[in-house]
């Protein structure tokens, strides 16, 4: 993985010394609340409904063990001993103090990590693939481009005070797990006819108020141009996206509102200045970055372990487990394991310090000493042995990380909503548990198969909700919370953002409701489709029809 | 006299920021920056007055001041709430893509915080805004000693990084 040289870390640690010194003007009365309120949204910290919530970045989802123990250990000496991983591979801490965030600056800095524009009206933290440089379908490792756009974003100072926020994602897979199509630009690594790499640029993507599907502008980008490129498409959306309506004001309307084969002309027109310029990013460049992501030397392993296929046959809860939470993986002999942080009754993505501590052994033990976070909320070890996966498993399992639910209704993904949440319309987490209840029969929820459910509460859309296959939507009804469902939303190289079916419902309602989706569709169903498969070839009447029939 | 930071210190500054003039007759004596608007409608005027600058809004184009950035003695963008970045964009295109090397003023709501930020887009001079104390300030001119990106002040890092041997 990446590791800072001493001039990454004295930015970082410039930073700290800068926050601390803000921090302090603020307490003593120096800077007004409006004053302060973007300098610590820049970093990452929030007022909340019950105390600041400080947002740490994990740049594309990568982190060592050495990095989680520092994030466990402030989980344990700054907050309640326990951390909540997003949809936007970043951790989330809800009970720091505000004189002590310069201090969890400090302790994150010595470990390479930040949280530097984890929040505000800037350029967040660049999110990618959690397979990234393991997965078999990879045209290139999407992570040494990450790298290079998270030191362009890292304090570059045309772009701090944007009109919106502004999220960059990148893959360099063929199947899109960086949900690249709904951020503000999406990368993705392809060749051209002579084999060059470069990426197809889609912009004006995201979910929120409008969800929008993002526009390729540009099919190809020779990888020099990159932040050439970068730089043009932020211009352009610096000097002319609105200001004067923060609902309008994110990329996705400019690129509407001048429509995009317009706006990519912007683009291109800004770009032919800068292009070849200074900031072209020379071979040598990515070379060095590269390196940092060089495979690590496996061993040859035979493609089947003798001994994980007779566990898998021995135990059924194994075989559940790896049939759920195992990925192929590009090299014989080794799997991708995802972590499940969708325990019923636990919060989707909170994990405690005590099994942040626990997950780093195991990472060392199992997976050379690194993991990733998923969009999905879901920890991965990305070079796991067969032969190890059983004894992996039995400890994941006494962690409770081993519910085997990866891709099924129950992996629900959620924000923190109500509970936590100032901007929240309505709770979340409580509807993610009451569903996960009443879908408690394993069997049942492996014949429904994969199912995206996503659960968002309000429509700011942090969970994603609006490309869940049955997304959820809480929404404020004269001081009472509500329900909004939509279906056949999907994240991906297909993403579509899924239809309302109608009025909202109470939360005790949400669980038969989603029960009644789930058994149209497994009334309805042709042989191997999915449940999205089935609400694109049917429509939402069936669906609806069934949900809203009497004794509801 | 009112306090300017220019490169790095606090000086005097009679300069003043004309928001409102229409003709050149509303334009008061000594140093000044006039809108944008009333150098395009009477540059020849102003130019034979002299010692007149221009001062941009967020919407202004600078690209209509490309042909007059080696006569003007100063620019300033103004920046109506520290939050509205346009201006950022503004002096760069000044600096980099129409050659200004005179001073680059940053007008308005300006604020010690956001220093650092403007030095790198390419201003070498600020007028705080009302009540914030320059010489205070001075000490964020240093809160970042460099950067990743390509400015009109320095190459971006890579280009830089082998002969600086920044070791890990």
């Amino acid at each position: 993985m990446y590791r800072y040289d001493s001039f990454d870390q004295r930015i970082v640690d410039e930073r700290v010394a800068q926050f601390r010194d803000q921090t302090r003007r603020y307490l003593a009365g120096e800077l007004s609340d409006d004053d302060f309120r973007p300098l610590r949204l820049q970093n990452g910290l929030y007022i909340q409904k019950h105390a600041p919530m400080l947002r740490v970045a994990i740049p594309y989802g990568q982190l060592s063990s050495r990095q989680l123990r520092t994030l466990a250990h402030i989980g344990r000496v700054y907050d309640r001993g326990y951390g909540h991983f997003t949809t936007r591979q970043n951790i989330q801490y809800n009970w720091p103090e505000l004189a002590r965030v310069p201090d969890i600056l400090a302790e994150l800095a010595r470990v390479e990590m930040h949280a530097i524009q984890t929040s505000g009206n800037c350029i967040r933290n660049v999110t990618s693939d959690h397979y990234a440089g393991v997965a078999a379908d990879e045209i290139a490792d999407p992570r040494p481009y990450s790298e290079l756009v998270r030191q362009w974003s890292t304090f570059h100072p045309e772009f701090a005070y944007l009109p919106r926020k502004f999220k960059i994602a990148i893959t360099g897979a063929t199947h899109d797990r960086a949900a690249i199509l709904v951020h503000d630009i999406g990368l993705q690594i392809v060749r051209d006819a002579r084999g060059e790499l470069g990426f197809r640029v889609a912009v004006g993507g995201g979910l929120g108020r409008t969800p929008i599907v993002g526009h390729v502008i540009r099919e190809f980008l020779p990888r020099a141009e990159i932040l050439n490129y970068l730089d043009a498409i932020l211009r352009v959306y610096n000097r002319f996206g609105r200001r004067d309506n923060k609902y309008k004001a994110r990329i996705k309307i400019l690129v509407k509102e001048r429509k995009p084969a317009v706006f990519a002309a912007d683009v291109e027109a800004e770009w032919a200045h800068l292009r070849s310029g200074p900031a072209t990013v020379p071979a040598e460049e990515f070379a060095r970055l590269e390196a940092f992501f060089a495979p690590p030397r496996y061993d040859t392993l035979a493609s089947d372990d003798a001994g994980y296929r007779s566990a898998l046959a021995d135990n059924r809860a194994f075989a559940n487990w790896a049939a759920r939470n195992l990925h192929p993986h590009k090299v014989r002999g080794y799997a991708i394991v995802t972590l499940s942080l969708k325990k019923t009754g636990i919060p989707p993505g909170d994990v405690t310090s005590d099994q942040m501590d626990a997950i780093a052994n195991l990472a060392d033990r199992f997976s050379l000493g690194e993991l990733r976070v998923s969009h999905e909320q879901n920890l991965v070890f990305t070079d796991v042995r067969q032969s190890e996966l059983l004894a992996l498993w039995k400890e994941l399992k006494t962690l409770g990380l081993a519910t085997p639910n990866i891709g099924l209704l129950t992996n629900i993904v959620c924000c923190p909503g109500g509970d936590f949440c100032s901007l929240a319309n309505a709770k979340s987490i409580p509807i993610a548990e009451a569903i996960q209840r009443r879908f408690d029969d394993l069997d049942y929820l492996h014949d429904i198969g994969e199912l995206d459910l996503n659960i968002s509460g309000c429509m700011n859309a942090c969970g994603h909700h609006h490309v869940g296959h049955i997304g959820v939507l809480g929404v404020d009804k004269n001081g009472s919370e509500w329900y909004q469902v939509t279906i056949g939303g999907t994240q991906g190289e297909h993403a579509a953002i899924g239809k309302v079916i109608g009025p909202s419902f109470a939360a005790d309602d949400m669980p038969e409701v989603v029960a009644r989706l789930i058994e149209t569709y497994v009334h309805i169903r042709r042989e191997d489709e999915r449940f999205v498969d089935t609400v694109r070839r049917v429509g939402i009447d069936p669906f609806k029809e069934r949900v809203y029939a009497e004794a509801h | 006299m009112p306090k300017l930071i220019r490169r790095g210190a606090v000086v005097d500054d009679a300069r003043v920021v004309v928001r409102n003039a229409i003709a050149v007759a509303d334009v008061p004596a000594g140093p000044v920056l006039v809108p944008l608007s009333l150098w395009t409608s009477a540059r020849d005027a102003l130019l034979a007055r002299g010692n007149v600058g221009v001062w941009l809004a967020p919407t202004d184009d600078p690209a209509t001041l490309a042909d007059d950035t080696a006569r003007l003695p100063a620019i300033a963008v103004d920046f109506p709430a520290f939050t509205d970045g346009r201006g950022y964009s503004t002096a760069r295109l000044l600096r980099e893509r129409y050659g200004y090397t005179g001073e680059l003023r940053a007008v308005g709501d300006i604020q010690r915080d956001q220093l650092a930020y403007l030095v790198q887009a390419g201003f070498d001079a600020f007028a705080l805004a009302e009540g914030r104390d320059p010489q205070a300030a001075l000490a964020s001119l240093a809160d970042f000693t460099d950067g990743y990106q390509h400015t009109g002040l320095r190459t971006p890092w890579f280009r830089r990084r082998a002969a600086a041997g920044a070791g890990a």
